[in-house]
């Protein structure tokens, strides 16, 4: 059985998706709607409209008979036109990959990488496929990680846990309803996830976004470093304080503040404080 | 020795009287322009016949084969690696030095010893395996003033030798001297000496290779050095200290036989040889062979003249104490302008559009190209190379300042490099392998980097298993950043700029590279 799934983007080196050099893989849609996304267009699957095409100044974009938007890339120029005219929080740019051609995309930087780290939109909508991904990385000793918004149980996919070496998970607001009203859901089961992975040692980093007009940044911090402290001799997870910057997010959202510098150290001491060894400001 | 004309000898009494006067150039750079120019009226070499048509031109107009300003009388060999270790143990007789007992005493005789080391630059080109030569009197004193000591040992060294031309080595195994010497290149920020890291997959530890790139990171230093690959290339052992190979890099990049060097390095200017062809197959075939027979040959006499008539084994003490030995020398085959030759045989096919570094029916041209070249050397024989089995060694050269539209060895050319990494590596593991006496491409990184140096150990790593050769990387806000081999600061180029005195040679070649060779916009990765 082969699995596939909508890629949106492969980075084949990068220096910012887990430790050492890595190849990371985002995936296009995702059941959250965070109000900072900063990459909105990888939220939603295209549904062919077609609004976008005539905005392609490149002609990579065309309609077929059976009225489906098809994506050259060849022709693109990745100028970005279509992404931002579409009115869906989608995007035209999508390859729907099987688990085995992503990972022949992945083979190539091989020696190059010491991993790989699927990303999205949400990546763990698509479990089957990140399964049959990872086994086949795990069988060239490649690292797995997954970087996630949390709301899968992956206990409850033994094929995918078993070969997923970490887990990088956002805590995007430690109070119920803060959450709720940043991603019109709550986050009960991204908590749950977040101890039972940290029991495990395969929790590697828990990200933070300082929206401070949204987010208690301070209780969120607080209390996940709290959570977190007892699981660290089985992995020393980091603390990833992520500054709200208005580039890329959807106009509505535009307008938020920026949190300052002084608060950003404070949180970062704050996390430190609460035992946490390793935290970095971005 | 051949006559020459008085019209050519009083042009060079100008030019003499010119470098009195320059308002510009420090005293010892006036005497050692004096003693070129004098050199320039001798005329002792066999040259070879149809040398002159290609060699006396300008880079610009034709040039195809460049002697780097090497001279016509050579009185030493261009790079002289001296045997350090030996130094150490048995002191000089010469130099009335016995071998050092501790730490100050050993950095007070290597000092005076590069002091005495020759080469083209009159600076010793290679100041040792500095880890293992150290190492031993380390522990004499505590770490706080053996750390005092190494930076004052640097400091001395980047005032007064005054070219970046001039290589430390240390790795692939962890020291203490190691580790404290990067700490101090790292405070330090100075251009001299240059420093290379040899790197094994076994022997270099996590910590000590992500030592080496967060000094890399702060002020472009070290290089890293695909350690096994080198070992396998020069005989002898293990002359450089345990696990260290019969191997160095000197000067910028250049691999050379431990306790000999180099005689001599001229380069070929492949693009312009190119403009000789019609195209690729009568390049190959016609055009490139008589060039490279004629520098062959012009390389042999050089030779020649340095080991038959010289003197210099005779009667220097590097050579009488055997610090030096004349069968541990080889010379360098130099090119450069790959890419440049690659770019105008594809036009002159129709096929301009198919670029070196991009399209693969380019890039296998390039390959091509240095196959006939290592053919050649692999035929060609010279009586004094022994150390390489009789062979010239083949050295991708970086470039000089005044070179314009030619990219140094077989890079890819600044500006044109692939949009990806990975890609731009695949490209130069083609190449590295056919230098053995040096190679090496630079890397600008972004500055996110310093958060996540494993990104670059993981390149290293991988860079080694596929056979590249040599890495360097600077981060991009740096002020000490690599020009094409050697350091620069760029605070030193501005100073030149502003007509301000510097104190390296270097800095106006790193100013020339800077406008004619555009070094500051390389890709940052
Ligand atoms: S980015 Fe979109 S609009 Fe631009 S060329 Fe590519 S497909 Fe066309
Ligand atoms: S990408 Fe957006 S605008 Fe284009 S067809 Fe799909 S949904 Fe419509």
């Amino acid at each position: 059985m082969t699995h596939r799934a909508p890629v949106n983007r492969i980075i084949r080196f990068s220096s910012v998706d887990g430790p050492g050099n890595r190849t990371v893989v985002f995936l296009q849609g995702c059941n959250y709607n965070c109000r900072y996304c900063h990459n909105p267009e990888t939220r939603a699957l295209c549904c062919h409209c077609g609004d976008c095409v005539a905005h392609c100044p490149a002609g990579a974009l065309k309609k077929d008979a059976d009225g489906h938007v098809l994506y050259a890339y060849e022709a693109c120029v990745f100028c970005d036109a279509c992404i931002r005219v579409c009115p869906h929080d989608a995007s035209p740019r999508i390859r729907s990959l099987t688990a085995k051609e992503t990972f022949e995309e992945i083979e190539k930087q091989i020696p190059y990488i010491r991993g790989v780290t699927v990303s999205g939109g949400e990546c763990t909508l698509y479990p089957s496929y990140l399964a049959e991904l990872f086994r086949l990385c795990k069988e060239l000793s490649l690292e797995t990680l997954l970087d996630t918004n949390g709301t899968l149980d992956l206990f409850s996919r033994p094929a995918l846990f078993d070969v997923t070496d970490g887990v990088m998970l956002d805590v995007k607001a430690w109070d119920a309803r803060v959450h709720r009203a940043l991603t019109d859901h709550g986050n009960g089961d991204v908590l749950r996830h977040m101890i039972a992975l940290a029991e495990c040692g395969k929790l590697h980093e828990v990200r933070t976004v300082v929206m401070p007009e949204m987010v208690d940044a301070e209780r969120t911090v607080r209390q996940t470093a709290r959570a977190l402290a007892p699981y660290l001799h089985l992995y020393p997870v980091r603390y990833k304080i992520i500054a709200f910057r208005p580039a890329g997010v959807r106009k509505e959202y535009a307008s938020f503040a920026t949190p300052d510098p002084p608060y950003l150290a404070y949180l970062s001491d704050l996390a430190k404080s609460e035992g946490m060894r390793e935290v970095i400001l971005i | 020795m051949r006559e020459i004309s008085m019209e050519r000898v009083n042009a060079t009494r100008e030019k003499m009287l010119d470098v009195v006067k320059s308002p510009t150039l420090t005293h010892a750079q006036k005497v050692a322009n004096m003693a070129n120019l004098a050199d320039s009226l001798l005329e002792v070499l066999d040259l070879p016949e149809g040398l002159s048509g290609l060699l006396d031109k300008e880079i610009t107009d034709g040039q195809c084969i460049c002697d780097l300003s090497e001279g016509h009388a050579p009185l030493r060999p261009r790079y002289i690696v001296p045997d350090y270790a030996r130094f150490m143990k048995e002191g000089s007789a010469f130099l009335e030095l016995p071998p050092p007992s501790d730490l100050y005493e050993a950095i007070n005789s290597l000092l005076i010893l590069y002091k005495h080391v020759p080469s083209v630059t009159n600076f010793p080109v290679y100041v040792g395996q500095l880890d293992t030569l150290l190492e031993p009197f380390i522990n004499d004193v505590d770490e706080e003033t053996a750390h005092r000591l190494i930076r004052l040992f640097f400091t001395h060294m980047d005032r007064t030798i005054l070219d970046s031309f001039s290589h430390a080595n240390i790795g692939p195994s962890p020291t203490k001297a190691g580790r404290i010497i990067l700490d101090v290149v790292g405070e330090l920020e100075d251009a001299v000496p240059n420093l290379t890291m040899k790197v094994d997959p076994l022997l270099t530890t996590d910590e000590f290779l992500a030592a080496g790139i967060k000094a890399a990171l702060h002020t472009a230093k070290p290089s890293f050095a695909n350690h096994p690959m080198f070992d396998r290339e020069f005989p002898g052992g293990d002359l450089c200290g345990k696990d260290q190979g019969a191997y160095v890099i000197a000067s910028c990049y250049n691999g050379l036989p431990y306790g000999g060097g180099s005689f001599t390095l001229c380069r070929l200017i492949l693009g312009n040889i190119a403009k000789r062809a019609k195209d690729a197959d009568d390049y190959c075939t016609r055009v490139l062979p008589e060039v490279l027979d004629v520098m062959a040959r012009y390389m042999d006499a050089r030779i020649r003249f340095i080991v038959e008539e010289s003197g210099f084994f005779e009667n220097n003490f590097l050579a009488k104490e055997g610090l030096i030995h004349k069968d541990r020398f080889s010379a360098m085959f130099g090119l450069v302008g790959l890419a440049e030759a690659v770019n105008d045989l594809m036009a002159k096919e129709g096929k301009a559009e198919k670029r070196f570094g991009h399209d693969e029916e380019a890039t296998a041209l390039g390959v091509r190209i240095m196959d006939v070249i290592d053919a050649f050397n692999k035929e060609h024989r010279n009586p004094y190379c022994t150390i390489s089995g009789g062979h010239f060694l083949l050295h991708a050269q970086v470039g000089i300042a005044s070179d314009i539209d030619v990219s140094p060895g077989t890079r890819i050319p600044i500006g044109e490099e692939p949009e990806e990494l990975i890609d731009h590596l695949r490209v130069l593991m083609r190449f590295h392998k056919y230098f053995p006496s040096g190679t090496g491409d630079i890397f600008p990184i972004d500055v996110t980097v310093h958060r996540n140096p494993d990104y670059v150990a993981d390149i290293i790593r991988g860079a080694m298993k596929e056979g590249i050769r040599y890495l360097s990387f600077y981060s991009a806000d740096s002020d000490v950043i690599r020009i094409t081999g050697y350091l620069v600061k760029r605070s030193e180029i501005d100073k030149l700029e502003d007509g301000k005195n510097v104190k390296h040679d270097t800095t106006a070649l790193g100013m020339g590279a800077k406008h004619n060779g555009k070094i500051l916009e390389r890709k940052v990765r």
